[in-house]
């Protein structure tokens, strides 16, 4: 099949990616020396039945019946270490190591949504210093 | 940044506000910038300068002769006042209503909205009684918006996250260049739905048209009826338990879902056949292509 060659990495472990930091599996990437694709399954949908007590709470806050714009955020990987991506900064964030990851995907990806939260809505943001900065009204 | 006041910041230009805040220009090389989340950062669940608005606040207006822009302000005055919850009557189908909406927010118009209607948010509930022209929800970063009849064309356009419902059908190139988000449609889909899509989650509960999820580079789409075309690099994939059991609670949320379940849907990737495209030599994409 035409193309097959270019594809990424396959995920086959949980830790691959903390494990092996570069994540050049395949020939192409080898080959061109950078990883292609993302480093987690983004289609992945979330079990609802891992929803942290944290998350119920934002739920209902907001008044949705789910996780929202939460249900595209997952734990990703970078240089090695569990990291989750800011789309308000355009850049990953890192999980602290004293943070113990769950052996699964679902259960790292409510964890990711709860950080990501709690560093958006607080005053250490950076779009809050932005803000600060160059709000216009 | 320590020992700057508000008021100091305010009898300063822009540029001396910048450097005063620690913030410095530098050329990008290209680097990550380490930033790493704090454990014990507060519980907090809206933006620091959010309204605190309150759900149980009811207040509604007409929309009258005013202009979008004045349409938007009042929406935006009424929510510095408190109220999260403002309907508004008549929007005549007036551009670009309820845009810019950085958070939570009950937002209900009685009435159909042109172009680009409820752009740009980030938060907010919102219920649109009618129809919506081209781009309704273009760029929107979190929420909901339910369209209770059709929608144009372009419906979701780079839409990045939150849930985007028409409970009718929709026009051509829905959720064109999508990088997140939910975009569910309770009728048919035109063509080119899916185009470039990057990322995110497409429900169409009926029909899709010609060319479904044209170089679409990931995400995923469901359509529970006929599909007349799949584009280029949309490839057919198993529809696994876990996405059963997510289609099912969507839709029973959006009161969607069909009286014989989900089972019959059909699941749409990337065949990831274009991935790492400007790698490739002039030969090798005329292969692929």
């Amino acid at each position: 099949m035409a193309g097959t060659k270019y594809r990424g990495s396959e995920i086959k472990d949980v830790d691959q990616f903390l494990d092996d930091s570069a994540g050049l599996a395949s020939e192409r990437e080898q080959e061109i020396g950078q990883h292609i694709g993302y480093r987690y399954d983004v289609n992945l949908v979330p079990d609802y039945g891992r929803l942290t007590p944290f998350l119920a709470r934002y739920m209902e806050v907001m008044g949705w019946d789910d996780l929202n714009w939460l249900e595209d955020i997952h734990m990703g990987y970078e240089d090695g270490q569990a990291a989750v991506f800011d789309r308000n900064i355009n850049g990953w964030v890192r999980v602290p190591k004293s943070i113990e990851l769950p052996d699964n995907q679902q259960d790292r990806d409510m964890i990711a949504r709860e950080l990501l939260i709690k560093f958006q809505m607080s005053d250490r943001h950076p779009l809050a210093t932005l803000r600060m900065a160059y709000t216009k009204f | 940044m320590a020992g700057v006041t508000g008021m100091d910041l305010r009898d300063m230009n822009q540029d001396e506000r910048a450097r005063a805040l620690g913030m410095v220009s530098e050329q990008l090389t290209g680097r990550s910038m380490f930033v790493e989340f704090d454990e014990s950062a507060e519980e907090r669940f809206t933006y620091p300068w959010a309204p605190d608005v309150d759900y149980n606040r009811r207040t509604e207006f007409d929309t009258g002769e005013m202009s979008a822009t004045e349409v938007n302000l009042k929406i935006r005055g009424l929510m510095a006042e408190g109220y999260g919850t403002i309907v508004v009557r008549n929007p005549r189908g007036r551009h670009s209503l309820g845009v810019g909406i950085l958070s939570r927010l009950n937002l209900v118009f009685e009435g159909s909205l042109g172009y680009f209607g409820v752009g740009l948010i980030d938060g907010p509930n919102v219920r649109i009684n009618g129809r919506v022209g081209w781009s309704c929800g273009e760029n929107m970063m979190a929420g909901t918006v339910v369209v209770e009849k059709n929608a144009g064309s372009t419906f979701g356009a780079a839409i990045r996250g939150g849930d985007l419902v028409c409970k009718g059908s929709v026009g051509s190139r829905t959720g064109i260049d999508m990088k997140g988000g939910t975009i569910i449609v309770g009728g048919d889909t035109g063509a080119l739905s899916g185009f470039m899509m990057q990322r995110g989650r497409m429900v169409i509960c009926g029909d899709a048209g010609k060319n479904l999820g044209d170089s679409m580079y990931d995400g995923t789409i469901f359509v529970g009826g006929r599909i007349r075309s799949l584009g280029v690099d949309a490839v057919e994939a198993e529809l696994t338990e876990l996405d059963k059991a997510w289609l099912a609670r969507k839709l029973t949320v959006n009161g969607l879902l069909p009286e014989t379940g989900v089972g019959h849907f059909t699941k749409i990737v990337a065949g990831r056949q274009l991935w790492n495209y400007d790698n490739l030599e002039p030969t090798e994409k005329k292969l692929i292509l």
